[in-house]
């Protein structure tokens, strides 16, 4: 066809040098040999103290201890503060900062491309609830295979602190401007939406955030956790709900999680009623504990009451929310073929040309 | 009434496969099929035909149109005037009789009284009482509605002299397999030709004989064309949200998927189709798929190229593949949904803020639509930055003629500059935007390529050679520089203009795209009165040397586009730095076709201006 009409110039070579590697022989290494530095990114530009920083911080923790091959996952993010945050961890793995509010589409192409990849996107309250709020709600409709993080600090820090549409009513900014309008809860919503994992966070809870990141990278299907994650900037004041000080006050864990790589026997014995163990489909395991037996994170009704319920008294309900393992993600929805669409060569993909002139009999 | 009609004395229209038959029906009537076996009747005979589809932005009620042009000669552009007209709508029958020419016909169903100032004395009329005739012959409400558009056919076949097996032929080809839909449609086409037979004297002098015109040909509209044309040329992810009149486009890519892209071992999917919740959505899935390796596109039109205004700026800076079909429909803003233009020129060359520029291909017929749809994946791999197909409603919704559809077994798919491992672990420092060769073109890596080099951070903001954030102002402009080098880079991998023959005249004509459909018809036209021009239809944007050259051969150039800002001119002005002077704009933006009548009468306006100014003719 176009081989006469599109002249094509042949590739050139790369006109490098080889280059000796080299490795640190004293630095401790996990499972697959790597050591912590493998996971960390670029040098922080964010404020100093800021929650997004403890993010980054978590998710390197989380990745190294679970052996994960940095390159096998992709990083994606929106515009705003919270999206700087793959740029400071994995900088093996491939990231793209897109445009403000349409990470969504863009990890949603990507993770059509190519179904084999761990995919990580970042965004945060500006960039999800509001401009891409649209993106948000379908991207969880979608069920696309990743684990989406909101670093939800009620403010556009970027900009110099106006309210987010995360921002409680009555909420203020360091300015004094006070949220008159309702909040958008992100959990609650990608719950109803159908995201099959959502678990709520505080950057200052190492502890909590990273099973639940690891629990999130290894859970089949849309995981989504928003992680209040403070501004120390512009909203870190005393009448703001997304400030330290409110957050660690009014902070209760819906449950408590344990995250059980899948290489490692469950040896601990669970008791029934408040604890809860789920083998996740990679055949890690998570270990519940709630605080209340009638609560049901696996039923969504019931999940939201409790969410909800805790609102009301003003308080940030946390831990692992809900979980639904039933669900089918995109490319089992769509039947894709088992290899990566991106993989697909010229002979996959061409019908060729005996076929085009049967096709062309049925314009005849 | 009808003796009244059959005293008149008109001479008929006498022309022999030259005619301008139009259909006036109610949308949602059931006439697409049935006028759509009327043009294929024609096309099976070995005639040329051009059909347009007229029609409203609505699902029932209103009016629309099927327009075909009959020529011998392969005009095929839309001419004005109606030989004759088969008058369906009652909303419209009075502007409908008005648009016959003098000496045409007008079948209309006279199972009611045509009001008398309907009537003209310059005109034919052919009544036929298709609702009776239906009412009588048909039990089921909807068949009859659905016949009466059959019955005419049948009726039209008789009068014009179709070949009445070709019909019952097409009906059986239409109804394979469906033997109870199959006879009361031949029934229904026989009703009309008999009744026809037993009350006018056929054919009329405005009739169709069999010619070879056709020979080799397909009859095929350019969004189907373009969807097939993406599956030959690799896509396997669709990202769009539904616009008229791009929806085809993925219709097609869909319908081709399912019969050519089921893996065979398992009956799963070699490819994606995702319908997005709008069209920023639409295209960030296609960079998202582009970035990760997959071909991926997205179709759509005006108001979804306007949304896609900032995600473009991201892929012509972060440089990443995609192909963008944008099939041209009247803005601004919502215009006229379902009428053709070319006006997305300016917007699509320069979209988005800041300085940015994009490829652009103009196809000009459905064969060019297949293989510049398969092109386009190619280009864009290679130059790494979004290509835009510019069709158009015109040519992507109705049906034309053209060379069959063809594919180079031995051609393969040319990725462009991608490492794999290997090459990677033979370099020392991977840098994304490195401009290597010195082409502006540099080397990317997928995803998950290596363990431990050629990963870089996509990033819409500003970046040095290693993908790294800048905001070094003379890294930034190196940057810059370089993606312009690129798109003269780019160039090399698109379509030459493709010019006439003759190579000697100071007048020249320059056009894109549907404009096509006229030129022949202009030319011939001219040249029996004298007047001859050179002609280069330009297939693509960054423009090639050769178009500025062109008009440094001639002494005029006419630029001829259907937009009311002369959208083409301008960017010859901007990019080639032609002279206002040099040019000379004809425009068309009506939402229809350009004619080649319009053309002719502009050209040669144009000429007796010159003279009367005491200027040297051209």
């Amino acid at each position: 066809m176009q081989a006469e009409k599109f002249p094509r110039k042949t590739a050139a070579t790369m006109s490098y040098i080889n280059k000796p590697k080299f490795k640190h022989p004293q630095m401790q290494t996990n499972d697959i040999g790597l050591t912590r530095r493998d996971y960390e990114g670029t040098l922080t530009t964010l404020c100093g103290g800021c929650g997004h920083d403890s993010i980054s911080a978590a998710i390197i923790q989380a990745a190294s201890e679970m052996s994960l091959e940095p390159h096998r996952v992709a990083k994606i993010s929106g515009i705003g503060c919270s999206s700087k945050i793959p740029s400071y961890f994995l900088s093996k793995a491939h990231g793209f900062n897109s445009v403000h509010g349409r990470m969504p589409s863009v990890a949603t192409g990507a993770n059509i491309a190519n179904k084999d990849l761990y995919y990580v996107g970042v965004s945060g309250d500006g960039d999800s609830a509001s401009i891409g709020l649209g993106q948000f709600c379908h991207i969880v409709r979608r069920r696309i295979n990743m684990l989406y993080i909101v670093a939800n600090n009620g403010t556009y820090g970027l900009t110099k602190g106006q309210l987010s549409a995360t921002a409680d009513i009555g909420s203020r900014t360091k300015s004094g401007e006070e949220s008159q309008f309702d909040n958008i809860d992100m959990a609650t919503l990608a719950i109803e939406l159908g995201a099959s994992f959502v678990a709520r966070s505080f950057s200052g809870d190492k502890k909590q955030l990273i099973p639940l990141l690891q629990a999130g990278l290894s859970h089949k299907g849309f995981a989504f956790i928003d992680v209040i994650s403070p501004c120390v900037t512009f909203n870190n004041t005393d009448f703001s709900t997304h400030g330290y000080k409110n957050t660690w006050e009014n902070y209760m864990a819906l449950s408590e999680v344990d995250f059980v790589p899948m290489r490692e026997e469950i040896t601990t014995s669970y008791a029934a009623g408040k604890e809860k163990e789920i083998t996740l489909h990679d055949g890690s395991a998570i270990h519940l504990h709630k605080t209340s037996n009638d609560y049901d994170p696996t039923d969504k009704e019931n999940a939201l009451h409790h969410i909800n319920a805790y609102k009301k008294q003003g308080k940030i309900a946390t831990g692992l929310l809900y979980i639904n393992q039933s669900t089918s993600d995109l490319h089992e929805l769509q039947e894709t073929v088992d290899k990566p669409l991106n993989s697909l060569d010229n002979q996959e993909l061409c019908p060729g040309n005996e076929v085009l002139k049967d096709i062309n009999n049925t314009f005849r | 009434m009808s003796e009244l009609i059959q005293s008149s004395k008109v001479t008929g229209l006498t022309k022999v496969n030259d005619c301008v038959v139009k259909f006036a029906n109610v949308n949602g009537s059931g006439s697409a099929s049935a006028n759509g076996m009327f043009a294929k009747a024609v096309f099976r005979m070995g005639i040329p035909i051009s059909p347009h589809n007229i029609f409203p932005s609505n699902i029932q009620g209103l009016p629309t149109w099927f327009e075909v042009r009959i020529n011998e000669n392969g005009y095929l552009g839309r001419r004005e005037g109606v030989d004759l007209i088969v008058a369906m709508n009652e909303q419209t029958i009075a502007k409908d009789i008005a648009s016959v020419v003098p000496g045409g016909y007008v079948l209309y169903d006279s199972s009611k009284v045509l009001a008398n100032e309907l009537l003209r004395d310059d005109v034919t009329y052919l009544p036929i009482p298709l609702k009776d005739i239906c009412l009588e012959e048909f039990e089921k409400p909807t068949q009859r509605q659905l016949f009466k558009n059959i019955v005419y056919v049948g009726a039209l076949s008789a009068f014009l002299n179709i070949d009445f097996k070709v019909l019952t032929g097409l009906v059986s080809d239409q109804f394979r397999g469906k033997k109870k839909l199959i006879l009361p449609n031949i029934h229904a086409l026989e009703l009309g030709h008999r009744y026809a037979i037993d009350n006018f004297a056929c054919p009329l002098t405005l009739r169709l004989e069999k010619s070879e015109k056709n020979k080799g040909k397909i009859l095929m509209d350019g969004n189907t064309a373009t969807g097939l044309g993406s599956v030959y040329g690799g896509a396997t992810v669709a990202a769009w949200y539904p616009l008229t009149p791009s929806t085809s486009v993925v219709d097609s890519f869909a319908t081709y998927c399912k019969r050519l892209r089921i893996d065979a071992g398992t009956g799963k999917k070699k490819y994606s189709i995702v319908q997005a919740e709008d069209e920023l959505a639409a295209i960030g899935i296609a960079i998202g798929a582009g970035w990760n390796g997959a071909r991926a596109f997205t179709a759509t039109s005006g108001p979804g190229i306007s949304l896609m205004q900032e995600f473009l700026g991201l892929a012509y800076f972060s440089e990443v593949p995609i192909v963008l079909f944008n099939i041209q429909r009247v803005g601004p803003s919502t215009g006229m949904p379902t009428r053709s233009q070319q006006g997305d020129l300016l917007c699509c060359a320069y979209a988005s803020h800041g300085d940015t520029k994009h490829v652009l291909l103009f196809p000009a017929n459905p064969s060019e639509c297949f293989d510049y749809a398969a092109s386009a994946f190619d280009i864009a791999d290679r130059i790494q930055s979004p290509v835009i197909v510019m069709s158009d409603l015109e040519l992507g919704m109705n049906e034309q003629i053209c060379d069959p559809l063809n594919w180079d077994d031995k051609s393969r798919y040319d990725r462009g500059k991608v490492l794999d491992a290997q090459q990677l672990d033979e370099i020392e420092k991977y840098g994304r935007y490195l401009d290597s060769d010195g082409d502006g073109i540099p080397y990317r890596t997928y995803p998950g390529t290596h363990p431990h080099k050629g990963s870089y951070f996509t990033r819409g903001s500003s970046h040095d050679s290693y993908a790294a954030y800048t905001e070094d102002g003379s890294v930034y402009a190196e940057v810059m520089d370089r993606l312009t080098l690129k798109m003269k880079t780019a160039v090399n991998y698109l379509p030459e203009p493709e010019f006439s023959e003759t190579t000697s005249n100071n007048l020249g004509l320059v056009f894109i795209g549907t404009t096509i459909s006229a030129i022949n018809e202009v030319l011939d036209s001219l040249a029996k009165k004298g007047i001859t021009l050179d002609t280069m239809r330009i297939r693509a944007f960054p423009f090639h040397d050769s178009v500025t050259e062109f008009f440094g051969a001639h002494q005029l150039v006419y630029v001829i586009e259907q937009n009311r800002d002369a959208q083409l001119k301008s960017l010859l002005k901007i990019e080639c730095n032609i002279h206002e002077e040099k040019m000379h704009s004809i425009l068309s933006y009506d939402g229809v076709l350009i004619t080649a009548q319009h053309i002719e009468k502009s050209i040669i306006d144009s000429m007796i201006d010159v003279d009367a100014s005491g200027e040297v003719p051209a």
